[in-house]
């Protein structure tokens, strides 16, 4: 327990001093919300905004942006980095054991991801006034959900990939389609009906339709299937990471 | 418990290349044993197998009275390793790596005072990659140090150090030695082995050549101790004539060099110095060159060791 603290303590420190991933992460977003939020102002009835209030979808959306930045990116850069630098070889001569390595990562890239959506909902709630129908607590189990279910990839591509660039470079093919396609960039009802019939085999399409529909207040029971496949990705995620975890 | 680490036919294969063919050696408490030999001779892979990081194909291993294979936490908590390819977070800091490392064992040592006796103490707040190479194998070696072991492997500790910090590495060491720890380390440098270490095992080809003391090993060797120096005026013909045992002089221009097989009572150059001084003859540039593990390993394999 008292490696785990430490372990995340430092961890923390260290994702803070790479400015790569905490401007992903933590600034990122809100240059999104602002490009975007002035381009949604000036349209009064703003288009395919699956809710009331055009800005107010965009929220949702950007927490689904996030999740799959910091599970594809953040997770699978770290991992891969250390293992392919030796670092995780320094650690293994250590009683530590390989959970609590991942279970590090887990926390601070999650608390990481949570402050960059938080710091998202105030800038929503303060410039652009946006509705927020649901209830907190839903959304933050919604929330918690879709980010756990997303680190599984991450660690899973870090384990699989002979080295740290090839993870990257896969990551980054995996993401940008699913930022542009799963609706958590634009809406998906602006895309031609093929389209949105690829984006249904993205992971990322059932966090922006959990998220969107639990922002709006609509109840879990509608969302059934976007709840199924993120809990099957989270179970897949853990029981697969733990098997592909490599030293060396 | 005298052997700390018992090793017994231990023998390991990469496809079908052999990188250890079969050794067997002991480490006593309170030694620092070293295997030396050029790149691919078997030694980290040996130091590999012993830590736990790789399977033997054959052999038996006892490290601190445990198999490594299946000592797990036990062989951790008791040796301390600094492994030839290792790394630390870039943006990581001195002190935070030792904070950080000191936390995963349940006893360690306190890490402010190992800062001071590594010279690192103005480094504390300095991140991992703007450490010199010298100074990140003192780091490593801290890090090897931390939870009190009884054992630290060492794998190429120097490599790629300059003389200065190689020397404070060796000094620190044998520091390791005195409060009484057992050292196990790798080296490809004869002479770190020859200065640093209580026994020596030559490897080459996966196979032990010699093990032992290197003086004993290059007392063995028979080697010549020649006399090399300059006279100040020529040498009186029959000069070595007067030098007891077997003797040879060589005229070199100016140069004198008298050799002689080290199975001497007397060293060569102090019979040498007062043959001299009883003829009332002048010197200087007097040096004289002693066989070294080096000449060691060219006897044993016929080859120079380089790199």
């Amino acid at each position: 327990m008292k490696s785990l603290i430490k372990m995340v303590w430092t961890e923390a420190k260290l994702f803070l001093r790479e400015p790569v991933g905490a401007f992903f992460t933590l600034l990122f977003p809100l240059i999104m919300l602002f490009i975007f939020g002035t381009v949604y102002s000036n349209i009064p009835a703003g288009p395919g905004s699956g809710g009331p209030g055009g800005i107010g979808s965009l929220i949702p959306a950007f927490m689904a942006m996030v999740i799959g930045i910091t599970g594809l990116m953040a997770i699978t850069i770290t991992m891969a980095t250390y293992r392919e630098n030796g670092i995780l070889r320094r650690l293994r001569t250590t009683p530590v054991s390989p959970l609590i390595v991942m279970a590090a990562q887990v926390a601070v890239v999650f608390t990481m991801t949570a402050l960059g959506t938080i710091l998202l909902i105030i800038a929503g709630k303060l410039v652009y006034h946006v509705r927020f129908d649901g209830s907190l607590l839903s959304l933050a189990a919604g929330f918690i959900l879709a980010s756990l279910s997303f680190f599984g990839i991450g660690f899973i591509l870090a384990g699989i990939m002979p080295t740290a660039r090839t993870a990257q470079v896969v990551a980054m093919v995996l993401l940008y389609p699913m930022l542009i396609l799963s609706g958590a960039a634009w809406p998906r009802e602006l895309m031609p009906a093929a389209v949105q019939k690829v984006s249904a085999f993205l992971p990322l399409t059932y966090v922006v339709n959990l998220l969107r529909g639990l922002w709006f207040g609509q109840a879990w029971g509608e969302h059934l299937l976007d709840v199924g496949v993120l809990s099957a990705m989270l179970l897949l995620g853990v029981v697969i990471s733990v098997k592909t975890f490599r030293w060396e | 418990m005298g052997k700390i680490v018992q090793v017994n036919g231990l023998r390991k294969c990469y496809g079908g290349t052999v990188a250890v063919d079969e050794i067997s050696f002991e480490v006593q408490e309170g030694e620092i044993f070293g295997m030396v030999g050029p790149n691919g001779a078997g030694k980290t892979t040996t130091i590999e197998c012993l830590e736990g990081l790789r399977k033997p194909d054959a052999g038996t291993l006892r490290v601190l009275g445990v198999d490594p294979q299946q000592a797990g936490q036990a062989l951790c908590l008791q040796a301390g390793m600094q492994l030839q390819q290792s790394n630390l977070p870039d943006r990581l800091k001195v002190w935070e790596a030792l904070d950080l490392y000191a936390s995963f064992y349940p006893k360690s040592v306190d890490w402010n005072e190992l800062l001071i006796r590594l010279g690192l103490e103005e480094k504390r707040n300095t991140p991992f990659a703007k450490l010199s190479g010298g100074q990140k194998q003192r780091l490593f070696i801290a890090l090897a140090l931390i939870h009190d072991p009884v054992l630290v492997f060492l794998d190429e500790l120097t490599t790629g150090l300059d003389p200065q910090a190689r020397h404070a590495i060796w000094d620190m060491v044998r520091d390791v030695r005195a409060r009484g720890k057992t050292v196990l380390l790798t080296t490809h440098f004869m002479e770190e082995a020859e200065r640093l270490c209580d026994r020596v095992a030559i490897l080459d080809h996966g196979r032990i050549v010699a093990l032992d003391t290197p003086e004993t090993l290059i007392r063995n060797l028979g080697a010549e101790e020649r006399v090399v120096f300059i006279p100040g005026r020529p040498l009186p013909p029959g000069f070595e004539n007067s030098l007891s045992g077997k003797v040879q002089l060589e005229v070199q221009g100016e140069r004198v060099v008298i050799h002689s097989k080290n199975d001497l009572q007397v060293p060569l150059v102090s019979e040498v110095v007062n043959l001299l001084a009883s003829q009332g003859i002048s010197y200087h540039d007097l040096r004289t060159e002693q066989p070294s593990l080096e000449d060691v390993f060219l006897s044993l394999t016929g080859r120079e060791m380089r790199e």
